[in-house]
């Protein structure tokens, strides 16, 4: 691998003008007539390179790249399953990508996108959903932002927020950024919701609902779950489910089962849409049918003259994003869930969690395994006992070495030195025997030649960053 | 592992140190949070004269790899802050108990101070936590 990483502009040519900018084929405006000319740029910095200079650039980045194509992501919470082309093939159809959303004649988008409402519907049990949040968080607070005018509606004054510390990040920073305080719930020793302390905050008071995901972040299913919901709603406080962990729960058990009443899901994860490198993502929100006039607007429904949009909603919480969300995103896992069909969805839940737990069995004969107990989509191992105090970082860093992308790490919290471990159902025995191989070499490195893993990695085009320095005194520009 | 429990000090459950000066406490997190969290690279303080309930968040402590949150051991305003760990956060590892000092705070119940734990107490509480 080339590892010489160079910008296009250092590949300059200065030597010989290149001529790439084609003749002007419209008529020629004087600029200062468009545009005032203290607000012209001089410079145009377009590197001067020959066409050959510019391919090999971009496929010698490619080569850098890492992505599910490569090889196994066990990325933890991430559901980084692979994402079939079929889908790429649909979502780039002429009649997809040639229209605008204001032009009148959609109907066949309209349609698509009212026609994946209801197939999330029947997937989580949900009476409404809405397409527009353009990721997970986005979600998480249109859902919160739900709650929140459900209470200040019926003139109910309820400022709290419970999660569990099993929870993603982003579900308190979503609740706070709602405006809401937030109660947090340590995990019991079996790593699920701890009732007497939940029923304590509830008795406390001022509870607008409760925040959970699962299975949660230890990739455990709460037992508890519809004693949970149970009790949330006794004491008039509305159940919020993040769908992010809802990969293995497919065709098996449903949210509004458990007995939730606002859930979000992630169409970049569970519906296999790419994702990582920032997006562009999906985060749709489901309700029951007493939130739905709460749901952003415009709202799709459905009459004789075909898929209408609905404006007039005074309870609605008002738009949250352009136009329909990521329409692009959405078309793909309409594609994917039409190509799986519900046995197909099924069986997407149940390798995910057999292929989880294939891992777990074999990884804990030499790694810790803190919750020793059938994990679903993912589990944790941490760093404990690992010989000549190697580290979770150590090894995440030496799993490079090998050609494969390391798990996630440090995370969740109430795990110290935590490794969290998402096969994903698109992994064949294969590809899972050879990561395991892999983890196992590493813990014999650490018994063995521990230096080895702590100057990890070593093939890669960039060593050991010093992360402390780069926090403590960032060079934020040239 | 060892870490330090200076014996002149109080303690909490939630790793924080007191030195009770008069009516004031000066405040820190103790080497073992030091050690959990391991290299300090932002700490976000309070400002002077914000008042703080017992329990209440106070300052964030953030390190490469998580983010903790100084508690307050007692009731009180914050009187001042160790501007040094805006540019040198490492200070709390380096000396967490004298130049990694956090808050200074003029507490107002004193019978909290009753509720804190000794030397002794705190390093059996982390004793049990590490096994």
């Amino acid at each position: 691998m080339n590892s010489n990483i160079q910008s296009i502009f250092d590949k300059e040519n200065e030597t010989i003008q290149m001529n790439f900018v084609p003749k002007m084929d419209i008529e020629q405006t004087n600029l200062n007539q468009i545009i005032p000319e203290n607000l012209q740029r001089k410079d145009l910095p377009i590197p001067n390179v020959t066409e050959i200079e510019i391919v090999r650039h971009f496929i010698n980045l490619s080569n850098k790249n890492y992505g599910v194509d490569t090889g196994i992501y066990p990325l933890g919470s991430c559901t980084m399953k692979y994402n079939p082309k079929i889908n790429e093939t649909i979502a780039k159809l002429s009649d997809f990508i040639n229209i605008h959303p204001l032009q009148e004649e959609n109907q066949g988008c309209l349609e698509l996108l009212y026609h994946t409402s209801e197939l999330l519907g029947e997937i989580t049990g949900m009476d409404g959903f809405t397409l527009q949040p353009a990721a997970g968080a986005h979600g998480e607070l249109v859902g919160l932002l739900i709650i929140k005018k459900f209470f200040e509606n019926k003139r109910i004054k309820k400022q709290k927020i419970i999660i569990p510390d099993s929870a993603h990040g982003t579900n308190p920073a979503s609740a706070k950024m709602a405006g809401f305080s937030i109660i947090e719930l340590t995990s019991n020793e079996f790593g699920e919701v701890p009732l007497d302390q939940l029923e304590f905050a509830l008795k406390e008071g001022d509870v607008a609902g409760i925040m959970l995901t699962n299975p949660n972040t230890l990739g455990i299913f709460d037992r508890q779950i519809k004693e949970i919901t149970r009790l949330v709603h006794q004491y008039g406080g509305l159940c919020y489910y993040d769908g992010a962990n809802l990969n293995p729960m497919l065709g098996i058990c449903r949210p509004r089962d458990m007995g939730f009443d606002i859930v979000h899901l992630n169409l970049h994860k569970t519906f296999s849409t790419p994702h990582g490198g920032g997006g562009p993502g999906s985060g749709p929100i489901g309700v029951i049918e007493e939130l739905i006039p709460y749901l952003p607007k415009p709202c799709l429904f459905s009459s004789e003259k075909g898929i209408m949009c609905n404006n007039n909603n005074d309870l609605s919480i008002g738009r949250i994003k352009a136009f329909w969300g990521n329409f692009g995103v959405i078309i793909r896992a309409y594609a994917y869930i039409l190509a799986l069909g519900a046995e197909g969805l099924k069986k997407v839940g149940e390798i995910a969690v057999l292929n989880a737990n294939y891992l777990r069995v074999l990884l804990k004969e030499k790694y810790n395994l803190p919750f020793n107990r059938i994990c679903q989509h993912e589990f944790i191992l941490s760093d404990q006992g690992i010989p000549n105090e190697i580290t979770t970082e150590d090894i995440a860093k030496r799993i490079l070495d090998y050609g494969i992308y390391a798990p996630t790490i440090y995370f969740p919290l109430i795990v110290p030195g935590a490794m969290m471990i998402e096969p994903t159902e698109t992994e064949s025995k294969h590809s899972l025997d050879n990561f395991i191989e892999v983890m196992n070499k590493i813990y014999e490195e650490a018994r063995t030649q521990p230096e080895l893993l702590k100057e990890a990695p070593h093939n890669m085009p960039i060593k050991r960053l010093d992360a402390v320095t780069a926090a403590r005194k960032p060079i934020l520009h040239d | 592992m060892e870490y330090k429990f200076p014996n002149d000090l109080k303690y909490t459950l939630t790793h924080e140190w007191i030195r009770i000066e008069d009516s004031f406490a000066i405040v820190g997190i103790t080497d073992f949070a030091q050690h959990q969290l391991g290299d300090i690279v932002f700490v976000e303080l309070p400002e002077v004269g914000m008042a703080f309930e017992r329990g209440s968040n106070a300052a964030e402590l953030e390190s490469v790899k998580a983010v903790g949150d100084l508690i307050m051991p007692l009731s009180g305003e914050i009187i001042d802050v160790n501007k040094n760990l805006t540019d040198k956060p490492e200070l709390v590892n380096l000396s967490p108990f004298i130049d990694g000092w956090v808050l200074k705070i003029e507490y107002s119940h004193a019978n909290e101070i009753d509720e804190l734990l000794s030397a002794e107490k705190y390093k059996q509480f982390v004793q049990n936590e590490e096994k």
